[in-house]
């Protein structure tokens, strides 16, 4: 065992190892290149301890660590070259500061006399990441590594997580410096979670129990808290019906009788509806994204609402509340809990039971249970369900697939839905589905891709290939940028313009250049056969679906619209 | 509606941080009217003063937002009636015009303001004051050719009591050490 206390003398890249170690990291994705080749070079060394995937584009290498600190819970690692390597990693960085996703990126820069001169592959890229990171800091003097290391992590992980990037120079890879580690336990400049205020906490309580007609909506904050649990041991006291945020997805059962499915732009009927019907709005772990909330203007107006959060910035930012709880929900969570009566909304069932009837007919039930026609998503997702019994690990890519994944997907395990939200970045799910497999080798992991998204990060195929990864691929084929026809279809006249994917590759031949198991389906009775075929597979398999090219998602809440203004695509028949 | 408002900002002395702050003003499409940056009365913090011209509820949560930056110590907003503050202007002319009019002299009298310096060639004058000052003293004396004239960023002082920066983060420190 390495003793991380003691000062040693080593490179700067053997420091930057070292320190990963230290802080318990045992994966890296990245891509070498000119100025980072000294860090790969003493990597070597560290075969046994650091486990580095070579992805096939910077891009993969970021996606990857995404979905590795989604799925595990640990912060994601990736390094890239200076230039174009690093600009690579960019949309990535973006995605994880718009979800709240802990990653350290690593780039390598020019040396340090030549910083500021235009040379090659010199990139800005402090300045360039710095409206999209949560902390980034260019190191030139190689006995600032450990340092800088240990607050990186803490920066990344603590509080509410997100992309921190140190970018090194070449030399300070190369110099030697002294060597030892310290955890980073704190920063004056920054207090990651406060204390709760226990007036705040008794005030929710008082609102609470008062109560005849509240709703809970959590986010991720309750995954990014790891408190599962404790939200599970409020609503249950409470009785308060609950819905989830797109990323808060797989927080709660879905067959917990008290969860009531999904709220936002395609959520479900009985919870949008809700929300601007409830006297008492519980927002946990959650941001008003403006894909929640719809018309802000005519947002829950008739509620009280107590939000839990941990950033300050987003209180009051979006949507005025009445009470907030800044800080951690694992630790406020229980705190309210203590306070409140034990509760029986059981009178609001009637309205949930009336809403999912009512979806069930309009939305639902067509679109799972078709008499004719192509496949829809909808079946594909219904049947994936009932073949891996909801435990699989879920990563979609952005578009139609996504949405219907999210509606039609269940899960009882929590970090089992993967998707790019606040950035709906299109090439996020083969990547970070590679991500995902290799945080949890134990677990199925099947992405659910468009024929789009598929086509901007289909390179990640060879890093299957490569790490031997069983990772299950559906492509969902419907021959279009379906969400964006669906819009052109809804808002634009029927006016399709740039969004038909009529040069589609064959894409079981281009699996089968990877040597990767593939097959196409596009009969509703073998449907079920070849989705048991791909899950059961011992190794990565591709299903191609093709679908009915002209498919939408229902129900939506149109732009502009209330959350209870939604079309459910039946109007004109 | 618009209103001015002097943000207060103390942070780390670290590099590129104005570059993180000034970002959170441009992605709002904020124009700052001024701004200054020095060493505060703590050694090592660094404090900003920046007055932008917004509605209440955008500064509200663009102090927010600033704080959250991680070098960023403590951020408030204030309003006109809760600081006092001025500016500093300089200006150059030439000797010559003193020399040549009685008024000159009067005009800085006037004006509060005070030479700093008289060469063979040249002569210095300061004012302190509100920007409406600087600027009339400017007015006043472009018949007489100003070389240069130079204005700082605005340096304030609340009026309210607020926390001091070295109390809190005394209080941090003591709350770490638990
Ligand atoms: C990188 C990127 N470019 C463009 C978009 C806009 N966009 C959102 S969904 C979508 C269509 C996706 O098509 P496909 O991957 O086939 O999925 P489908 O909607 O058909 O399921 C597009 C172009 C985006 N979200 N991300
Ligand atoms: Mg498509």
């Amino acid at each position: 065992m390495q003793d991380h206390t003691k000062s040693q003398k080593v490179t700067g890249s053997e420091a930057l190892l070292l320190s990963l170690i230290a802080a318990n990291v045992d994966t890296i994705f990245g891509y070498p290149g000119g100025a980072i080749m000294p860090l790969y070079d003493k990597l070597l060394n560290f075969s046994n301890r650091l486990r580095h995937i070579l992805t096939r584009h910077e891009q993969g290498a970021i996606h990857a660590a995404q979905g590795y600190a989604r799925s595990t819970g640990k912060t994601g690692v990736c390094f890239a070259t200076s230039g174009p390597g690093a600009t690579n990693l960019i949309t990535g960085i973006a995605d994880a500061m718009a979800d709240s996703t802990p990653v350290v990126c690593f780039t390598a820069q020019v040396g340090s006399m030549l910083l500021g001169t235009d040379a090659f592959q010199e990139t800005d890229v402090v300045g360039v990441s710095m409206p999209i990171t949560k902390w980034n800091y260019q190191i030139t003097n190689p006995n600032e590594i450990p340092a800088i290391i240990a607050k990186a992590f803490y920066i990344a992980s603590n509080g509410r997580p997100g992309p921190v990037l140190i970018d090194i120079t070449k030399d300070a890879l190369i110099k030697d410096c002294d060597y030892s580690y310290t955890p980073c336990n704190y920063i004056r400049s920054y207090v990651p979670s406060p204390a709760i205020k226990e007036e705040k906490v008794k005030w929710a309580a008082d609102i609470i129990n008062a109560a005849k007609k509240p709703m809970i909506v959590f986010g991720q904050g309750v995954i990014l808290g790891h408190a599962e649990k404790e939200l599970l041991e409020f609503v249950e006291k409470s009785g308060i019906p609950c819905a989830s945020t797109m990323l808060g997805l797989s927080a709660m059962p879905n067959n917990h009788p008290l969860y009531k499915g999904m709220v936002g732009m395609h959520g479900n009927v009985g919870p949008n509806r809700m929300s601007n019907q409830c006297d008492l709005l519980i927002a946990i772990g959650m941001r008003f994204d403006d894909r929640v909330t719809g018309d802000v203007a005519r947002y829950a107006k008739q509620a009280k609402i107590i939000h839990l959060e941990i950033d300050k910035a987003e209180i009051n930012k979006i949507v005025k509340v009445d009470v907030w709880v800044r800080g951690d929900v694992k630790e406020s969570l229980p705190m309210i809990t203590k306070l409140i009566n034990k509760g029986d909304h059981s009178d609001m069932e009637p309205f949930f039971a009336e809403c999912e009837a009512e979806e069930m007919r309009r939305v639902i039930n067509p679109l799972l249970n078709p008499k004719e026609g192509k496949i829809t998503m909808g079946e594909v997702i219904d049947t994936l369900n009932k073949v891996s019994a909801e435990q699989a690990i879920v990563v979609t890519d952005v578009g139609q697939q996504q949405m219907i994944s999210a509606r039609y997907a269940r899960f009882q395990n929590s970090r089992s839905f993967l998707s790019s939200g606040g950035l709906g970045t299109m090439g996020f799910g083969l990547p970070a589905a590679v991500g995902a497999q290799i945080g949890c080798p134990n677990r199925k992991v099947v992405a659910i891709l468009g024929d789009g998204g598929f086509q901007m990060t289909m390179q990640e195929l060879g890093t299957i290939i490569q790490e031997k990864l069983p990772v299950k691929v559906i492509i969902m084929n419907n021959s279009y940028l379906g969400n964006v026809r669906q819009w052109q279809e809804l808002f634009f006249n029927h006016r399709y313009s740039s969004v038909a994917m009529n040069s589609n590759p064959d894409f079981v031949r281009l699996a089968s250049a990877y040597n990767i198991d593939a097959e196409m389906v596009n009969k509703r009775e073998d449907l079920k056969s070849a989705i048991e075929r791909m899950y059961n597979s011992e190794s990565a398999y591709i299903l191609e679906v093709q679908l009915e090219e002209e498919g939408n998602v229902f129900p939506i809440v149109p732009l502009g619209k209330a959350t209870d203004e939604m079309l459910y695509g039946d109007e004109n028949k | 509606m618009n209103e001015e408002y002097t943000i207060t900002i103390f942070s780390e002395n670290s590099i590129g941080l104005l570059n993180r702050i000034s970002i959170n003003f441009t992605k709002r499409k904020l124009n700052i009217d001024s701004l200054i940056v020095s060493e505060s009365a703590i050694p090592g913090v660094f404090k900003f003063i920046i007055v932008v011209c917004c509605p209440q509820n955008t500064v509200e949560i663009l102090v927010k937002q600033l704080e959250k930056q991680i070098d960023v110590i403590r951020a408030f907003y204030l309003k006109k009636e809760d600081i006092l503050y001025q500016e500093l202007a300089l200006y150059k002319l030439a000797t010559e015009s003193l020399l040549e009019s009685n008024e000159m002299e009067t005009i800085i009298r006037q004006h509060n303001a005070r030479i700093l310096e008289i060469t063979k060639e040249h002569i210095i004058i300061e004012k302190t004051g509100h920007k409406s000052e600087t600027q009339e003293l400017f007015e006043k004396l472009k018949p007489y050719e100003v070389k240069q004239f130079v204005r700082t960023g605005r340096v304030a002082i609340t009026r309210p009591d607020i926390e001091l920066l070295s109390e809190y983060l005394k209080g941090l420190e003591q709350e770490h050490r638990k």
